[in-house]
């Protein structure tokens, strides 16, 4: 277990550093040091901060479009007045457990301008007079967002319906008892409950939607023209691409050592603040 | 009659657009070429065929990836649990030195992006010489610490009474055997749970299997298979969703078979 450990999750991490300071094809030993001209290339590189704001983008979007989505739906399939509501979240969740790439291909077939089923449809009701290019350069990002958004809704609406179901039933009668109607109960009742839960919540919604790699690379592979590159299509076109004549792993390592040195800066600046919406939320 | 509650109408149509990709898929999967090919919105076939099923299980190689899907999803369940359950009884029972230390870097490294150690991982299994089959993805899978199964493990072990390991020392119980035989058994519940989310993590895994396979089709998943066949084929749509189907159709089985433990699972993790 140590010895795992060590190998493949404390090694790497030291041996991305290392490697990226090395101009190195990844055949035979790295020899080549280079010092930081890899950083400076990557920090100096448009496409690496463009895919770097895509990346914060498909967070941003999961955390401000999807969980507030799905915590609607959560209170909405919580009452238990509503028959049928398990059957509901089934097929709500049903998304989650299926495999990304093969979901993103579906996708790219049905959004296909030329005969898919999304366009012929709009295009047969008259919605729209020419088909939708979806994947198109302009038109890619967004929609490869809201599949993602699709994608991981029922994770998202599974949390909150755990969370909800953490109020006790007391807190709902008393506050019946005192004439509140459902906006208020929710405002001051459900809320502040859930809300230390909320921040747990939000920081695995995150660490989820950090790693879009799958969805990307199956519909666009980052493109058109890099529209919808992300930090890992990106590490992966310069690493592993199947095309590439001499793959740069020094560079790729360097690009990796940035993203995650961010990524983990802004999660431990969520620490603190989150800590103190927890306590007071407990309180 | 009791009044029909109002979110229904809102709730139905939305559910069925929701999971209409997957009605869409099987269908399309069933329908003529000739039919694909004309387009039509209609959801039912004109005319059955299971062409599309024959093509993508025999051209497209589907039938060696859904074996090769299941070799490396069973493998890596059976390491993660292995690696995952005797961390956690390390960590849960007994006073390890610097547990707190340990617990503190598992718990960092869950925020560490995929992309940042895919590079030396690779390069760790090329050098171990096990790049040369499923066991190399495997690997790569189940080598790096899975947090959650750890912490799950841990909390349970450590939650049981403390006579029940010393009644087993003085029945003359060696360390494994106490291990084995007597605190697995009793974490049945999260056994269970653990290999669960890791067949559906390992069934769907894309990233891994991708770059250990770039060089040897023969090995490809049914994710990374999909891929290359959209890649090839991007206008045989009836065989891509007789593909997708095949892919997809076992996970979703096993989801609806297991759909409690599934949600409750998932539930569990956020409120503790």
């Amino acid at each position: 277990m140590l010895l795992l450990f060590v190998a493949f999750t404390l090694w790497p991490m030291v041996a991305s550093w290392w490697y990226s300071f090395f101009d190195w094809d990844g055949v035979g030993p790295a020899t080549d040091w280079v010092g930081f001209s890899n950083f400076a290339e990557v920090l100096q590189s448009r496409p690496f901060w463009h895919a770097f704001g895509n990346s914060f983008l498909f967070s941003l979007v999961a955390i401000c479009v999807e969980m507030p989505l799905a915590l609607l739906a959560a209170i909405l399939l919580n009452s238990r007045r509503l028959r049928g509501r398990n059957l509901y979240r089934l097929l709500l969740f049903l998304p989650v457990v299926t495999t990304t790439a093969v979901i993103g291909i579906v996708f790219a077939i049905m959004l296909d301008p030329a005969g898919g089923f999304v366009n012929d449809l709009l295009t047969s009701v008259g919605l729209v007079d020419s088909p939708i290019t979806f994947l198109s350069e302009s038109y890619a990002l967004p929609t490869v967002m809201a599949v993602d958004v699709w994608k991981g809704f029922g994770i998202t609406l599974v949390y909150w319906l755990a969370a909800l179901q953490t109020v006790p039933d007391d807190l709902y009668e008393a506050a019946k008892i005192d004439g509140a109607n459902g906006r208020q109960t929710l405002r001051h009742v459900t809320l502040p409950v859930i809300a230390p839960i909320g921040v747990v919540i939000l920081l695995l919604t995150f660490q989820k939607s950090m790693n879009p790699f799958d969805l990307v690379q199956a519909m666009t592979e980052g493109g058109p023209n890099h529209a919808t590159d992300v930090v890992a299509t990106y590490i992966y076109r310069y690493a592993f691409d199947p095309y590439l004549n001499a793959p740069r792993y020094g560079f790729a390592c360097a690009a990796g050592v940035v993203f995650g040195v961010i990524t983990l800066v802004m999660t431990a600046l969520q620490g603190p603040l989150l800590r103190r919406q927890y306590l007071k939320g407990s309180r | 009659m009791r009044r029909l509650n109002p979110w229904h109408l809102l709730l139905v149509p939305l559910c069925l657009v929701w999971i209409y990709p997957f009605v869409w898929m099987v269908s399309t999967a069933f329908k003529s070429e000739r039919e694909v090919f004309l387009g039509g919105l209609s959801v039912l076939p004109d005319e059955w065929t299971f062409d599309n099923f024959v093509r993508a299980w025999d051209t497209a190689h589907f039938g060696a990836y859904l074996s090769n899907t299941v070799v490396f999803s069973v493998t890596t369940v059976i390491i993660v649990l292995l690696v995952s359950a005797t961390a956690g009884y390390a960590l849960g029972r007994g006073s390890l030195p610097g547990k707190k230390v340990i617990v503190g870097l598992l718990i960092t490294t869950m925020f560490i992006p995929h992309g940042y150690t895919i590079i030396p991982i690779f390069k760790l299994v090329d050098g171990l010489g096990l790049n040369t089959g499923l066991l190399g993805a495997v690997l790569a899978t189940a080598g790096p610490a899975h947090v959650v199964p750890i912490l799950l493990f841990m909390g349970y072990f450590a939650g049981m009474p403390q006579e029940l390991e010393d009644a087993a020392r003085i029945d003359g119980a060696s360390y494994p055997r106490i291990f084995f035989r007597i605190m697995l058994p009793l974490a049945k519940p999260v056994v269970g749970t653990v290999a669960l989310f890791n067949f559906m993590a390992a069934w769907n895994a894309f990233f891994i299997p991708l770059v250990f396979t770039l060089g040897r089709p023969e090995l490809r998943t049914l994710g990374v298979g999909m891929y290359s066949f959209f890649g090839q084929e991007a206008t045989d749509w009836g065989g891509l969703a007789a593909a997708a189907t095949i892919s997809l159709l076992p996970i979703i089985a096993i989801f609806l078979f297991l759909q409690r433990t599934f949600v409750e699972g998932i539930a569990g993790a956020v409120k503790s």
